[in-house]
């Protein structure tokens, strides 16, 4: 791959100040609003990244009350999806489920979130049952609300209960005040809502960007998919810009709860915040990777011109790229959509970081869209993004190639409050379905569903948005489309599971993982469910070959799900880690785990609680949250080997023509990997031969990875395991192990 | 834009000099009795010669900097809002003169404002103050 030469002549003009205003009604809304409860407190200031103290809502019977945050959930759980998991479990039984009144969602920062000095360091982890998955799920997100919920006071807010009345929960850190209030005519979707509440509750202009909210939108109230938007103040669009908590429905979740938005003014930021142990390592950490940055990422992932687009033609050029509902790899169209499209359409003049000090900056924004269909038909809106998961799985993947639709899309998937992936994902299952006849416009209300239809596909999202038609059955997901297809006889059931791209009930990301086994195991071995947060290992095996062989592959599938869990653990972001490397990386023993990178975040950790500890310490602390995490997917009734079960659409071709459009490959594969001879055989015969090798293959790394995890052969991690972790101290656990071995 | 120069046909790095330059202005506008929290480093080569370490005006960092802290003033220098600073040190990273700096005491980073004080005590005279124009803000 050539690496595209950043033009900057090329850059559209575009006014990026300029988008349509919703301010018009907030008196009238901020009237209608009626105090429920309030109470005050005092705020206070973390002490070595912790405030010590969590804040439990009840939005139901509307309680208010401080927990502490003791030695030993900072000591086994660390902070953030830690944080998350250990209250989840502590709040719900093996029978609860997504909308029972006991589910929390649990929102908590990290103790290195709010470091100013270092690229990606501004997350918020989010904790809920799935709706999906009906097991945890966590989501990393940016934005400034877990940030200023850690300045304000504390390490982890918990939300219970469901409100017969639609709420919202503000938290002054500035004057130490707490309160619930009724949200009666509140507009629904996040791109109005939010920039109402931010200027709602900003006592002034500079108090803007101490706003944050967190809200969804209508289609969370009607679909599985919901999503959550958490805002920040984008000074120089003079705009309200979101970061999003996307996977597995949390957004669902919070508005089955009726909660319309959680707002939080913090205190104006400084760079000390969180009273770190050694400033002075953490500042010149900071410094250095500000100049890594700045010599090499112009020369390697142009992160700060193009964000994470920049893999779009990457994808492409090694056939990895999802077409079609991941049939093909390729397109001859993805031009259209690629990087060099975006880094014109994408407003370069700015600063483009979701939290203060990122300088790898790829929260892009594209500007000035004037929206076709909908509700918003006719405005002009800033889009963030689109990230690559967008442009692959709204564009390539449902076979839409043109950028001012593949951008409204985005735009409503937004405000709407639906994840991009998990949309992307099953809409193309949906047009795959009408390709082959599972679907037709009878079964779908008259929608067209074919490759590329972006104008239905849009209508699609605004049926979901009204909980009305297709759209409504869509929201369900491809699980649940799944199985409600087969249901109706519309199919063949084998077809219909083979080309459903989902494991444990929620979609894959936009990765084509048929030839990559790494990436096979990376998706479906999986805590939560197919996401590219656990273990991204596609391009290290394909693109840079870093994983030769099988064990390599077990090895990887081993390390990096625990390593990736670490940055949700202290309130990280993964980009910084791999998207830009120092210069002399690839001279370095194992460069595919970025090993003067990794030592960046050990010094980070280190200089800011106080507590030394190793690369090695580091995969011990996630490997304890890890395998929590596991145990409560076996309480909740999934978690082993069968439920790791991936599709065959993410391990080989399903259909004759994907196996055509790789012939050649798959012939040799039969040649080279079976010792067989494909001369004579029907391609049909030929798929059997894959089918059979690919998924001996599979429960071969299945085997592999389990053991090297500490687990059994089916899945459950052995009591040696959780005795070496210190999870035997919780005797829950350890019951929930022993009903398995 | 006011900007800082220093001519090494005059400049002999700080060898005949007690680089009053440096201490003038640690003293004067950061109130530190120590030249290396200066704005301005003159460093000596071992082979003679040497050169400066100053900032130019040149705004890579108001480009770069979050918060909208860094702003240029009626005279084109680039000043800091200590007040909206967060202490990303972005500024400090992205410029490539390193004249950005930091002190470990303050959370903040400092630069040269162009203020002149350095050019009144230098005593070969190697200092000025001249007027050039702004440059366009860059992508970086």
């Amino acid at each position: 791959m050539s690496q595209l030469v950043f033009d900057p002549s090329k850059v559209m003009s575009i006014d990026h100040t300029k988008r349509t205003e919703y301010l018009d009604g907030l008196e009238a809304i901020r009237a209608a609003h009626k105090v429920l409860k309030e109470i005050a407190y005092t705020p206070s200031l973390p002490d070595k990244g912790y405030t010590n103290r969590s804040l439990y809502v009840n939005v139901d019977t509307l309680e208010i009350k401080e927990k502490p945050v003791t030695q030993q959930m900072k000591d086994v759980f660390i902070g953030g999806r830690g944080f998350g998991l250990y209250h989840l479990w502590n709040a719900v039984k093996p029978t609860t489920r997504w909308n029972d009144p006991e589910n929390e969602i649990i929102i908590s920062p990290g103790p290195v979130s709010g470091m100013t000095q270092y690229a990606g360091t501004g997350k918020s982890l989010v904790v809920s049952l799935s709706p999906q998955t009906d097991i945890p799920i966590d989501s990393n997100v940016g934005g400034f609300y877990g940030p200023l919920l850690k300045f304000s006071g504390f390490d982890a807010l918990e939300l219970q209960g469901k409100s017969e009345k639609d709420i919202i929960l503000f938290i002054d850190g500035q004057k130490g005040i707490i309160r619930i209030e009724e949200a009666p005519t509140d507009p629904v979707d996040s791109h109005v809502l939010a920039e109402i509440l931010t200027h709602m509750y900003a006592e002034n202009e500079a108090d803007l960007p101490n706003i944050s909210v967190v809200s969804t939108g209508a289609a969370a109230e009607h679909s599985l998919i919901g999503m959550l938007n958490f805002s920040f103040y984008d000074r120089r669009r003079k705009c309200v810009r979101f970061k999003q908590a996307g996977r597995g429905g949390i957004g669902t979740v919070f508005r089955n709860k009726r909660i319309r938005a959680l707002v939080i003014r913090g205190p104006k930021v400084a760079g000390d915040m969180n009273h770190p142990a050694d400033p002075e390592t953490i500042a010149k950490t900071g410094i250095k990777y500000h100049k890594e940055i700045r010599e090499n990422d112009p020369h390697q992932c142009m992160m700060r011109r193009n964000g994470t687009a920049h893999i779009v033609e990457i994808m492409d050029a090694y056939d990895l790229l999802p077409v079609h509902n991941f049939q093909f790899g390729s397109h001859p169209d993805v031009h259209k959509i690629d990087s060099s499209y975006w880094q014109q359409r994408c407003t370069q003049v700015t600063v483009d970081g979701c939290w203060y000090g990122c300088s790898m900056a790829c929260a892009k924004g594209a500007d000035g869209l004037t929206v076709q269909t909908g509700p918003y038909k006719g405005h002009l809106v800033s889009v963030d993004g689109p990230e690559y998961e967008n442009a692959a799985g709204l564009g390539s993947n449902c076979g839409v190639f043109d950028p001012d639709y593949l951008l409204e899309l985005n735009f409503y998937c937004d405000t709407y409050g639906i994840c991009t992936i998990t949309y992307g994902t099953l809409t193309a299952f949906v047009m795959e379905c009408y390709q082959r006849g599972i679907l037709n416009r009878e079964r779908t209300g008259g929608l067209e569903m074919t490759w590329g239809n972006a104008k239905d596909d849009l209508e699609m999202m605004h049926q979901m948005a009204r909980g009305e038609g297709f759209g409504k059955i869509a929201g369900m997901g491809v699980k649940k489309m799944k199985e409600y297809f087969i249901q109706q006889g519309w199919g063949d059931a084998q077809l219909i599971n083979d080309i459903g791209m989902e494991n444990k009930g929620l979609e894959y990301s936009q990765y084509m993982s048929k030839e990559s086994l790494a990436q096979q195991g990376g998706y479906a071995l999986t805590n939560k469910g197919p996401q590219h947060d656990e273990a991204w290992l596609i391009f290290m095996d394909m693109v840079n070959k870093q994983l030769p062989t099988f064990e390599d592959k077990a090895e990887a599938l081993y390390y990096f799900p625990l390593f990736r869990t670490w940055f949700g653990l202290n309130g990280f972001c993964k980009l910084p880690w791999n998207d830009v490397v120092p210069a002399n990386n690839s001279e370095q023993p194992e460069a595919h785990k970025v090993p003067e990178h990794v030592q960046n975040y050990v010094d980070l950790f280190s200089a800011t609680t106080g507590i030394k500890i190793s690369k090695e310490d580091l995969i011990m602390q996630s490997a304890k949250v890890y395998n929590f995490q596991r145990v409560f997917n076996i309480r909740m009734g999934k978690g082993l080997r069968l439920h790791d079960a991936a599709p065959y659409r993410s391990l080989g071709p399903v259909t004759k023509e994907e196996y055509e459009s790789r012939a050649e490959r798959y012939d040799q594969q039969i040649i080279t990997e079976m010792g067989l001879d494909p001369a004579g055989n029907t391609t049909e015969e030929k798929m059997a031969m894959h089918r059979q090798w690919r998924t001996g293959r599979f429960s071969q790394l299945m085997d592999a990875v389990y053991t090297r995890r500490g687990w059994t052969l089916d899945g459950v991690p052995t009591l040696a395991r959780l005795q070496e972790l210190g999870l035997d101290a919780f005797p829950e656990v350890v019951e929930v192990v022993k009903q398995h071995l | 834009m006011r900007q800082l120069v220093i001519d090494f046909q005059k400049c002999d790095a700080g060898r005949n000099c007690d680089h009053e330059c440096e201490m003038e202005c640690a003293i004067k506008v950061f109130k530190v009795d120590d030249p290396a929290q200066a704005a301005l480093q003159i460093k000596a080569y071992e082979e003679g010669g040497g050169h400066a370490i100053l900032c130019d005006q040149c705004g890579d960092c108001v480009v770069v900097c979050p918060t909208e802290a860094l702003k240029r003033n009626k005279l084109g220098v680039v000043m800091i809002d200590k007040k909206i600073c967060v202490g990303c040190y972005m500024c400090i990273g992205f410029c490539e003169k390193e004249a950005f700096m930091r002190n470990s005491d303050w959370i903040t980073p400092h630069k040269c404002t162009s203020c002149g004080i350095c050019v009144k005590v230098c005593p070969h005279g190697a200092l000025s103050m001249v007027e050039v124009p702004e440059p366009a803000p860059r992508i970086l």
